[in-house]
């Protein structure tokens, strides 16, 4: 029996040999690929084991760290949770981060090489280490006004200071309780990620900047300046409105809202024509105007399709191919492959309240080191020049007048001049109701946009509202 | 490679060249064991400073306890088998040492993270096991004095095995993560499938002597090997039957795997003939793919097993956690305590070869496994040395079964297998497991004593002497 024992004992070497390579090949070849691993959780314990840095908005944090008794040291909680989470997002042991803390996730966790001084000082002083804070544009009063004026629906908004570019809200609903995904129970974490997939819009989507709609009517605005920046018009300037518009080379009847004409005459001063926002008057205007014009000042704005940061990324906004004439007519009125962000369209609204400057919207106000020193500053910086201050006036007598008189009157504030314009976008389903605009009107300090998708309703009677309460949020805060 | 078991000095025939006084190297056990007891307090000591900044209370009474232990087992051996194999029993008291270390760090790891209150306290609970471990293992040395008493019983040991086997499919209550391995009374279970394993290689290795003529009869020769006779067949696939129905019923791959491992191997080494692996590998794969066909839960350790990632929420979640332990620790690992082998679920039993290897480094883990192969080829040479059909088989049986295990085990832990749930002997978390392998342990021990014992005193007869010499010209 001697002989197959010793080749029974050869193969014990043989097989034994086999897991020595095997662990080799898993401790030194591979370890770095496991080590660094996403789901390889000890880095998560060694990143949760440190202070994360606070977010803070007007003074107060809105996500800080807690310390506990838990495995992992430190829990992420968040102080008004869905009110901020668009912006704030979430941290998660399981789903990794989003929004702020994702894209500011090196200061946050004190990774970031403005804190580097402070990291060598940690490390000679035995400190525990922790990172930055991060101080936000947000206005609370703003945002609170934003989230409530939305709640219910699904939809955006957008506010920003038109001066500076701060972000000073920046809802969107549904929204959620980020505390719920960023907890220390992974399975509580996921009864809770299953119930948001379970959600007809998923409230993780901040739709004021992930996501581009119709845009409608507040396209207008962009004609309006192409129109006025050209030379060739004023508000005063009489353009045709019939009630209805064959498309050129179609038989396409392009009509009004609600197939109403414009004007008895057939035409109408240009502020007349925003003012009522009369589809056919823009259809031939964009056409008379010309791909080029339009394009070029819908670009200015920054509609070119690509994205932007403000930190978080915005999705980039488009005015389509134009193939035609005829499609021309219907991008004029904001149809047809015209989609912005409610960021973009905010923006729209911001370059007219600043004297034809668009000002780089940013959220982030400055970097903070532990002890509350300012790191890192964020300066105002000019996006573009879409038109000059004269053409910006224009448009503001004109933005007037559509609160005054014409569709957006629901954003009428006593004692308050409002500027803005409506939008009805037709789509697949019931159609996106928008409104733009800016206040106080002779000296803006905030311009807004307002979405709600498939709201039903005009842009004058359900977003309209909304942002009046927004603007009011902020004048009442003394801004 | 074949050198551990043909080095100088151990060949059987100087053994029992007379006139020679053998030494029984009963020093070399005491020096290593004191060593292994080093150790063991070593890591102890290391575990408590690094996770709580200064040593445990309980040190103190586990050194006393843990070294008492090996003192008495020493004592014992050296009074009931004088001329045993002094390498295997501090083999076992480094291995057991380390993983009561393991334990214990797995159970302070509550405490590294700034909670008062320690995770468990499964060390002391393992401490008693290894104990009562110790109990079996002088039982086994003092009631076997002859371990070829034991073929007269092998008919009864595969009955209780064969019980033992069965009892958690039929009795209620017996499934723990999807496995039916466990009996359970008051707060209490035990895995009856490991000492089933012992009793069965019992009755392996005394059927197999038995029949080993008749099972080596060639029929025909096909491509070199020489095929059994069909009617032989029958005990092998009575072996491959209950492997199966293991599977079935308490869907418990290792034990199944393990169990028909060592038949096909224990019938290889009676009858020299390797068709019978071939025979047994045919089987196995046919078996194999049948159940993969048939059976869910196969199908799932198979499919996270090719590729853990892909599954990495959910059956592939314990690989992946090990294959991280095991990555994160490195060439030379975290350090005892400094590491969070306790991210690794069941990382006390099942997953504690990760632990070590995350703590430890590899050059911890080759160690530890390096030290299983030393046991392992140490009772393989026990085989080789000892001069009965029996003795020889059943130390094969019992030092293949560990190495088998260890192989399944650490194969499932590292991904180079699936996963299969059975322990790493002496070192995981478990009471069943560890005094079932002091038990194997004292019968190696028992075996080996035989082996080296002088053929003065051998109480072997001249018929069986005989034997040996011949077989090794034979080869």
């Amino acid at each position: 029996m001697n002989a197959p024992l010793r080749k029974v004992a050869i193969s014990v070497l043989v097989l034994f040999t086999l897991l020595i390579v095997n662990v080799n090949v898993i401790q030194v070849i591979r370890a770095e690929g496991l080590r660094e691993n996403s789901r390889n959780t000890r880095v998560l314990t060694d990143e949760y084991g440190r202070e994360r840095g606070a977010i803070v908005v007007d003074g107060n944090e809105i996500a800080s760290s807690v310390e506990t008794d838990d495995t992992l040291r430190y829990l992420r909680t968040y102080a008004n949770g869905p009110l901020y989470a668009p912006v704030t997002g979430y941290y998660s042991v399981l789903f990794g981060n989003r929004g702020i803390e994702r894209v500011e996730n090196d200061v946050l966790r004190g990774t970031d090489d403005r804190l580097f001084g402070r990291r060598l000082a940690d490390l000679f002083t035995g400190r525990d280490p922790s990172g930055g804070n991060v101080e936000l544009t947000l206005e609370p009063a703003v945002q609170e006004a934003a989230m409530a004026g939305l709640a219910g629906q699904v939809g955006a908004v957008v506010a920003l200071d038109p001066s500076t570019g701060e972000v000073l809200a920046l809802a969107s609903t549904p929204t959620y309780d980020p505390n719920l995904l960023s907890s220390h129970d992974p399975a509580a974490i996921r009864a809770y990620d299953e119930e948001l997939d379970a959600m007809e819009t998923d409230p993780r989507i901040n739709v004021g900047i992930s996501e581009r709609y119709p845009a409608g009517s507040i396209f207008k605005v962009v004609v309006a300046a192409a129109a006025l920046a050209s030379g060739d018009y004023t508000p005063e300037t009489v353009v045709p409105a019939p009630q209805d518009y064959i498309l050129p080379g179609t038989s396409t009847d392009l009509q009004n809202f609600g197939n109403e004409p414009c004007s008895p005459t057939g035409e109408q001063p240009l502020i007349d024509a925003l003012t009522i926002s009369c589809n056919t008057a823009f259809a031939q205007l964009g056409i008379d105007l010309g791909e080029e014009a339009v394009r070029e000042m819908a670009e200015a704005f920054g509609i070119d399709g690509t994205g932007f940061d403000i930190p978080l990324p915005v999705e980039g906004s488009t005015i389509g191919d134009i193939e035609s004439d005829a499609a021309l007519g219907q991008t004029s009125i904001g149809q047809r492959d015209v989609a912005l962000t409610p960021m973009q369209a905010a923006m729209i609204a911001a370059a007219v309240a600043n004297d034809g400057v668009l000002m780089n919207p940013y959220l982030v106000e400055s970097i903070q080191a532990p002890d509350l020193t300012v790191l890192d500053q964020t300066e105002p910086e000019p996006f573009s020049e879409p038109f000059s201050e004269e053409v910006a006036a224009q448009l503001t007598e004109m933005m007037t007048n559509v609160v005054d008189e014409g569709t957006g009157r629901r954003a009428q504030i006593s004692g308050i001049q409002v500027a803005g314009k409506t939008g009805t976008a037709e789509n697949a389903g019931p159609d996106h109701n928008w409104f733009i605009g800016f206040a106080p009107a002779e000296d803006p300090s905030i311009a807004v946009a307002v979405f709600i998708r498939n709201g039903g309703g005009t842009g004058g009677d359900v977003s309209a509202p909304i942002a009046r309460s927004v603007i009011e949020a902020h004048l009442q805060g003394g801004g | 490679m074949a050198a551990p078991v043909n080095g100088p000095g151990t060949d059987p025939r100087a053994a029992i060249a007379p006139g020679t006084a053998i030494p029984t190297r009963r020093g070399t056990e005491l020096l290593l064991l004191g060593f292994a007891v080093l150790i063991t307090l070593a890591a102890h000591l290391i575990i408590d400073i690094t996770v709580t900044g200064s040593p445990g209370t309980e040190l103190v009474t586990f050194g006393i306890w843990f070294s008492a232990l090996w003192l008495v087992a020493h004592v014992v051996v050296r009074r009931f088998a004088p001329y045993a194999d002094p390498l295997l029993l501090p083999c076992v008291a480094v291995l057991s040492g380390l993983g009561l270390s393991m334990i214990h760090r797995l159970d302070i790891a509550g405490t590294q993270l700034g909670g008062d209150e320690p995770t468990s306290v499964d060390a002391p609970v393992q401490l008693v096991w290894a104990t009562v471990g110790l109990a079996l293992f002088i039982a086994v040395l003092v009631i076997v004095r002859d371990h070829r008493a034991l073929a007269r019983f092998a008919y009864t040991l595969a009955l209780i095995g064969l019980v033992l086997l069965a009892l958690p499919a039929v009795l209620p209550n017996s499934e723990i993560n999807g496995a039916k391995l466990w009996i359970r009374f008051g707060g209490f279970s035990i895995q009856p499938g490991e000492f089933a394993k012992i009793c069965l290689i019992v009755f392996f290795a005394a059927y197999l002597v038995d029949k080993r003529d008749v099972l080596a009869l060639a029929s025909r020769r096909v491509l070199r090997l020489e095929l059994p006779r069909g009617r032989d067949l029958g005990p092998v696939l009575l072996a491959w039957v209950a492997s199966i129905l293991v599977l079935v019923f308490e869907r418990d791959l290792g034990s199944s795997l393990l169990l028909f491992g060592i038949f096909v191997v224990m019938l290889y080494v009676a009858t020299e003939r390797a068709s019978w692996l071939v025979i047994g590998l045919l089987l196995f794969a046919g078996g194999a793919f049948v159940a993969y066909q048939l059976f869910s839960h196969v199908r799932v350790r198979v499919d996270t097993w090719l590729d853990p990632f892909a599954y990495a929420d959910t059956g592939g979640y314990q690989v992946v956690q090990s294959l991280f332990s095991l990555g994160t620790g490195g060439l030379f690992g975290a350090g005892l305590g400094g590491g969070r082998p306790d991210q690794v679920p069941v990382a006390k039993s099942d997953f504690i070869a990760a632990a070590i290897g995350e703590e430890l480094g590899l050059f911890g883990l080759v160690a530890m496994i390096v030290i299983y192969l030393v046991l392992v080829e140490r009772g393989l040479r026990t085989s080789l040395v000892v001069r009965d059909g029996f003795g020889k088989l059943l130390a094969a049986g019992l030092a293949f079964s560990l190495a088998w295990q260890v192989f399944v085990v650490l194969g499932g832990v590292t991904g180079l297998l699936p996963l299969t749930g059975l322990t790493t002997p002496f070192l995981a978390y478990g009471g069943s497991s560890l005094v079932a392998n002091f038990g194997l342990v004292a019968l190696l021990v028992r075996i080996s004593d035989a082996a080296r014992r002088p053929a003065a005193t051998a109480t072997s007869t001249p018929a069986k002497l005989t034997d040996a010499p011949t077989e090794v010209v034979q080869q």
